[in-house]
């Protein structure tokens, strides 16, 4: 299955297609640019606090639109867009059928991208990936702030038509010879991720149309000026985004799913615990929400409901990793570049677990809260583990989509650097936050403990960005340059991975 | 799918959620205690605005960024804000309670030691969210 790249085309033939390896060429495009603007705040912000006192930062309102701004991009712009740029390429062959269900509704949603992207890079609001309000109706400075809105607006709205057309790919488009049970559990996380995504989002669609009224002042929703209530929006934006925690984390998990059996050289452990894990995880997931508002003046049994709400969760994540980790065992693995990703992410999601169930634990949680112990636990999950899972994925597919091979010592080497970098990064920052020291601040008091921690922390994101650029050099040079891959079995394992739809499954 | 045996599998499952039943009943039992205020506690009013916190005592004593208690005591804080959401945060003895505006959230504490503490913000309120910070003197209660 070599997909598209190696004939070379005029771009706008790309650009104006509809079929789905060129519309997850696309969207891998767009998400990788992403990720190298939204590192690049994240190193800003780094060297920012490499010491107390402005830095390379002039004033705390240019500080406070890049965390946000770093935010909303690596979340929404990278790793969403890269999830379904994998989906793109692959749940159709792994359904084996001949495209997305919907393929212009499929490049529709893809293309609401872009301008959603350029309000919010244009627009550069300050208000916190969060949109915390009333600041943001009665403070954030316009017209950034409503860019953002409408930003977030367009890809909310992508994401569920995404969502839709993965859900009936899998479901109404996949092979009549192929049982759901029979779909590989890549496909089956984006389906898991898809419904989550249907049933989450509408709700902060809602929030962000009742922010947009409030703003203008017609409403007075979430501001208590006006009889309104900020914590009426907190429940509404956790509604939508604890459970999208798990839009972004599954379809990763899913691409470990792929990488782990075919580089240990055995069947996956279980298939039947993967699902499972998925669905579980995907209805579990709802009951979890307001563990983000401990501190915000919730009753015992409010907090407690919602700590036992997110605990119950944590068998379905802890499923995962024991099938990731039976399946290597007694396994002859290769330890190829997309193996050493999925292999280091599992560990991190391991770590990041840990921290999670500290944060959910009630009382340990007036510790972590809004401190820099939330910052290294969610990056030790969207970096940690969805980035790796994902950049491990990158590494997988590249000889199916450019028909070359990467360099391995390179993407060896960006491993091992971006590994040793986020341990760095955020297991220090966990550490950080047990002193003290609050998120989103611009400046600090000169602390020596707190220095010397944002300084290994920032010693760690400037190895993560070296590391960063070897990995972009490695992608452009081998693109043309590399040389030429076996597609039908790339990494010297056994066997032919994929049959494209118009090629007749041999085994059927 | 795989025809493997399925024990270790449901021994791994039973020690995680044996687990996280110990960290939740744990939590429960602590954050019990944490928010029964003690009857006797002294009210202070703390108000959160941009960028700086104030202060005032039951006997109508005010101070702004500073904040003098005795040791040995038990206080009980009440919560506001005038503009948009902060957090109150005594980091050194665990206090933490967002301010929210049109609410009052109450928070307890009681020093033991004579000494000093930082109080910070720890909610995003905007441009000087980073320095709305303050001090906490615990005082010898025979001084
Ligand atoms: C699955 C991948 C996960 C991702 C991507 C993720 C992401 C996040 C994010 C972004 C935040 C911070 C939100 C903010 O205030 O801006 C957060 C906080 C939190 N997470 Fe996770 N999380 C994940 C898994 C978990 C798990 C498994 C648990 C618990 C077992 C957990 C428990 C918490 C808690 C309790 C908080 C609130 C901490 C606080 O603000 O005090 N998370 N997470
Ligand atoms: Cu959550
Ligand atoms: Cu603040």
């Amino acid at each position: 299955m070599v997909l598209e790249l190696q004939k070379p085309r005029p771009i706008w033939q790309i650009m104006f297609s509809t079929h789905h390896t060129d519309v997850g060429l696309l969207y891998l495009i767009t998400s990788l640019a992403f990720l190298f603007m939204g590192g690049a705040l994240a190193l800003a912000i780094r060297a920012e606090l490499f010491l107390p006192g402005s830095q390379i930062i002039s004033d705390s309102m240019t500080f406070n639109r890049i965390f946000t701004v770093h935010g909303t991009t690596l979340i929404f712009l990278f790793i969403i867009p890269f999830a379904s740029s994998v989906g793109n390429y692959f749940v159709p062959i792994m359904v084996r059928y001949k495209d997305m269900a919907y393929p212009k509704l499929n490049a529709i949603a893809f293309w609401m991208i872009p301008p959603a992207g350029a309000l919010i890079w244009l627009g550069f609001a300050d208000f916190t990936w969060y949109a915390t309000p009333p600041y943001s109706i009665i403070s954030a400075p316009g017209p950034a702030a409503d860019m953002w809105i409408f930003g977030l607006k367009i890809l909310g709205i992508s994401s569920v038509l995404g969502a839709i057309n993965f859900i009936v790919t899998i479901l109404k488009c996949k092979h009549p010879d192929m049982s759901i049970g029979q779909v590989p559990l890549l496909a089956w996380s984006f389906l898991s991720s898809s419904l989550i995504i249907l049933v989450a989002i509408p709700t902060f669609a809602a929030a962000l149309l009742m922010l947009l009224t409030d703003r203008l002042g017609v409403s007075g929703f979430f501001n208590p000026a006006l009889g309104g209530d900020p914590i009426a929006y907190a429940h509404l934006f956790w509604f939508t985004f604890h459970p999208e925690v798990y839009v972004l984390v599954i379809p990763a998990i899913g691409m470990m799913y792929e990488i782990i059996p075919r580089f240990s050289r055995k069947p996956i452990h279980s298939y039947q615990s993967g699902i499972f894990a998925f669905v579980l995880l995907s209805i579990v997931g709802f009951s979890s929400w307001a563990h983000h508002m401990y501190a915000t003046g919730m009753s015992f049994t409010e907090k407690t409901v919602f700590m036992v709400g997110t605990l119950a969760a944590v068998p379905a994540s802890a499923l995962h990793v024991f099938n990731f980790v039976a399946t290597m065992w007694n396994g002859r693995i290769k330890f190829a570049t997309p193996m050493m990703w999925a292999v280091g992410g599992i560990a991190l999601f391991f770590s990041a677990g840990a921290g999670g169930v500290a944060n959910a634990a009630m009382p340990l949680d007036f510790q972590t809260h809004d401190s820099y112990w939330v910052v290294g636990h969610f990056h030790l999950f969207v970096m940690g583990t969805i980035a790796f899972g994902s950049i491990g994925f990158l590494y997988y597919m590249f000889p199916y989509v450019t028909g070359r091979m990467y360099n391995e010592k390179m993407g060896k080497l960006h491993f091992v650097m971006s590994f040793i970098g986020t341990v760095m990064v955020f297991f220090t920052q966990h550490v950080l936050g047990l002193y003290g020291m609050p998120r989103r601040i611009f400046d600090y008091p000169p602390i020596p403990e707190w220095i010397a921690m944002n300084q290994i922390a920032s010693v760690g994101a400037m190895i993560i960005g070296v590391s960063m650029v070897i990995f972009l050099a490695n992608m452009i040079y081998s693109s043309g340059k590399g040389k030429l891959a076996n597609t039908e079995d790339p990494f010297g394992v056994g066997g032919k991975y994929y049959y494209p739809f118009e090629v007749k499954n041999p085994s059927h | 799918m795989s025809g493997h045996s399925s024990w270790p599998e449901w021994i791994y499952v039973g020690v995680v959620i044996a687990l996280m039943v110990w960290v939740g009943a744990e939590a429960w039992e602590a954050e019990r205690l944490v928010d029964h205020v003690p009857a006797d506690a002294e009210v202070i009013k703390v108000t959160g605005q941009q960028w700086f916190w104030s202060f005032e005592h039951e006997d109508g004593t005010k101070e702004i960024g500073e904040l003098h208690v005795k040791a040995g005591k038990a206080y009980k804080f009440e919560i506001e804000s005038k503009d948009v959401n902060h957090s109150f945060n005594i980091h050194d003895y665990v206090v933490l309670m967002d301010a929210v505006p049109g609410r009052v959230n109450t928070v307890w504490f009681a020093p033991t030691e004579v000494g000093q503490h930082d109080i910070q913000c720890r909610e995003y309120c905007g441009l000087i969210h980073y320095n709305m910070r303050g001090t906490l003197y615990v005082e010898d209660p025979s001084s």
